[in-house]
């Protein structure tokens, strides 16, 4: 159960670092925890206790295996999260070359 | 025809690959593949209805069988609501990518253009086809980081800016999303939306289940911009290049989120009445308020976004309607006349309010301003764009040959019927206001005081791709107002709400095979 709740620590500090920081960066930072956060809960939901790696062996007898699909997920999930950080990262590099700044404060050209 | 499924998802990234690949060298490689593209996966989905065959029908990627009636393996199903939204998609993308055509020639960067379009439309294609969770999130993910980079397309400030606010709030909604889908899974060991339907019918741990439905409703209402969820909406959909726009109005707000809602909620989890209190209580907040902060916009763009939100309220309304309707068990005629009212509005929105960023697009194309106070007497000028945008203007506001007023029609007798009295009298009033934001359009941009000449020969009528896309749609708006015709609405309208009200049909098929 602890695990379950240093998770969700994990996805309550992503969510203040976003909503406090002012640098664009840090925010992003923020983001990246509070999807890690959700990646940890999916392999977590995936461990059963006193489970063997789900590989199925001639002559070897496995009582009992851990679920395989949390994993199969979570490779998925971490692949489409890295191309969203690079998009994110990359509009963060476009963003400085326009303003200068990477505090938000400064980025308020749009209104209303 | 099942064969003919994965077509809708392949052809679109077969397309992204080439255009990425050749563009660069042919000229005219990436407008010409990628129009032909949706003109291709239209007239399949379009076959689809017309054959009569109102079914839903399975694909098996890999053809992996159920074992023990156990669904293992990526399924794809097609049914009538699933069609009813490609028909919608693919038709948009249709005429987006043909009014890009002439459109995008002032940007630079073409190929990459057609090259995010043709994955977006992949990515939406997907979500709609989808039979699991998973894959659901994963097409999802597809389609919005293609129009995370459309919406920057511009690569000026505010293009950044916008873009920015909605890939963070966008990000969040994924986050949640994931953890639901995770809940979910824990729970009833399974992704397969029909299997879930199963494991839950026979659960009683309610609180756990409402706990992953309202998670969903936040992932989901992010990506839907309904009322709490709004913020990024009137940026993105205002920075965007306009044939974007139109999309993004049109097209991605609705398959990306309200389409899920709905069919999570209605073919998923049990209806409550909790529930269906919470998606009507946010679809006429964001109707209501929706309206009211559109009102004071003087940028067109900013304007026809926050009518976005307005008109999704009404969408969210007939639906949710039907939803509590169902939830007390109460007349299932009255609940489908509600449902039917809510998708109706669906698909007659998704045409004028592409219809009218098309005009914004054509406007700026020629003048160089999206500010109302800049424009004027461009009705000689520019007629065909006056005349659709009047038309689409109409549309939007209810004026009665038009399709908007037949649809919101329906949602108001539905509402009046079932004694939902506070939410008909709301609807009127908000369509009023409504009327009264267009009109301040149409005077400002094409009847009042005259523009200044921006361009060297002056202002003129925008090149042929342009104002066709435009007339064609212009002539949808009117001819969507047939689906009123019984015979017509039972062939078209009728099974996709049949689809969504008997659950039962719709994980029969996917299991017993």
């Amino acid at each position: 159960m602890i695990v379950f709740i240093l998770c969700f620590i994990l996805f309550l500090v992503g969510l203040f670092g976003l909503l406090t920081s002012r640098n664009i960066i840090k925010i992003i930072i923020g983001l990246s925890f509070m999807e890690f956060s959700v990646y940890l809960f999916l392999v977590l939901i995936g461990y059963i206790e006193g489970g063997q790696a789900p590989i199925v062996v001639e002559g070897i007898d496995i009582q009992m295996i851990v679920d395989p699909l949390p994993q199969a997920m979570v490779l998925t999930a971490i692949v489409i999260g890295l191309a969203t950080k690079a998009m994110l990262l990359s509009t963060a590099i476009r963003i400085y070359k326009k303003f200068r700044s990477f505090d938000i404060r400064k980025i308020r050209s749009l209104k209303g | 025809m099942d064969q003919s499924i994965p077509i809708f998802v392949i052809i679109p990234l077969a397309a992204s690959f080439f255009i990425s690949m050749v563009g660069g060298r042919i000229r005219g490689f990436g407008k010409t593949l990628s129009v032909l593209v949706f003109l291709c996966t239209l007239i399949i989905a379009l076959s689809y209805l017309i054959s009569g065959n109102h079914a839903s029908m399975v694909y098996k990627i890999g053809g992996w069988e159920p074992v023990g009636n156990i669904p293992i393996g990526i399924y794809l199903l097609l049914d009538p609501f699933s069609g009813f939204m490609l028909i919608i998609i693919n038709t948009m993308a249709f005429l987006a990518t043909l009014y890009s055509v002439n459109y995008m020639t002032k940007y630079t960067g073409e190929k990459y253009f057609y090259t995010l379009f043709c994955i977006m439309v992949a990515g939406l294609n997907g979500v709609v086809l989808a039979g699991d969770l998973f894959n659901l999130y994963v097409f999802l993910e597809i389609t919005v980081i293609a129009s995370y980079a459309l919406v920057a397309f511009g690569t000026e400030k505010e293009e950044l800016e916008a873009s920015f606010k909605y890939q963070i709030l966008g990000g969040m909604a994924t986050a949640l999303i994931l953890f639901s889908i995770g809940m979910i899974y824990w729970y009833t060991k399974t992704l397969n939306i029909a299997d879930i339907t199963k494991m839950l019918a026979s659960s009683n741990d309610r609180m756990l289940i409402q706990f992953c439905e309202l998670i969903l409703i936040a992932g989901f209402g992010l990506k839907a911009a309904i009322m709490p969820f709004h913020g990024w909406l009137p940026d993105a959909h205002s920075s965007a290049p306009s044939p974007i726009s139109a999309m993004l109005s049109g097209v991605v707000i609705k398959a990306a989120g309200l389409y899920v809602i709905f069919r999570l909620f209605f073919n998923m989890f049990e209806i409550t009445w909790e529930i269906s209190v919470l998606i009507t209580a946010i679809g006429t907040l964001s109707m209501v308020v929706g309206v009211f902060l559109a009102i004071g916009q003087w940028d067109l763009k900013r304007l026809l976004a926050y009518h976005s939100i307005s008109q999704m309220g009404y969408v969210i309304i007939g639906v949710g309607m039907g939803m509590m309707i169902v939830a007390t068990s109460g007349n299932m005629a009255l609940a489908s006349l509600a449902i039917t009212g809510g998708l109706f509005h669906l698909i007659n929105h998704a045409v004028f309010k592409g219809l009218l960023f098309l005009n914004a697009g054509a406007i700026e194309y020629r003048l160089g301003t999206r500010d109302l106070n800049q424009m004027g007497g461009l009705f000689e000028k520019m007629p065909l764009t006056s005349g659709t945008s009047l038309a689409a203007s109409m549309a939007i506001s209810g004026i009665p040959p038009f399709n908007g007023f037949f649809s919101k029609l329906v949602i108001i007798v539905a509402a009046i019927q079932a004694k939902f009295y506070l939410l008909a009298a709301l609807a009127v009033i908000v369509s009023i206001i409504t009327l009264a934001s267009f009109m301040k359009f149409q005077r400002y941009a094409f009847f009042n005081g005259q523009a200044e000449d921006y361009g060297k020969d002056g202002i003129r009528e925008v090149p042929f791709f342009m104002s066709f896309a435009m007339v064609v749609m212009a002539v949808l708006c009117l001819a969507l107002s047939l689906l009123m015709i019984p015979s017509v609405r039972e062939s078209f309208l009728q099974p996709a709400v049949d689809a969504l009200l008997g659950n039962n049909e719709y994980f029969m098929n996917l299991l017993n095979m």
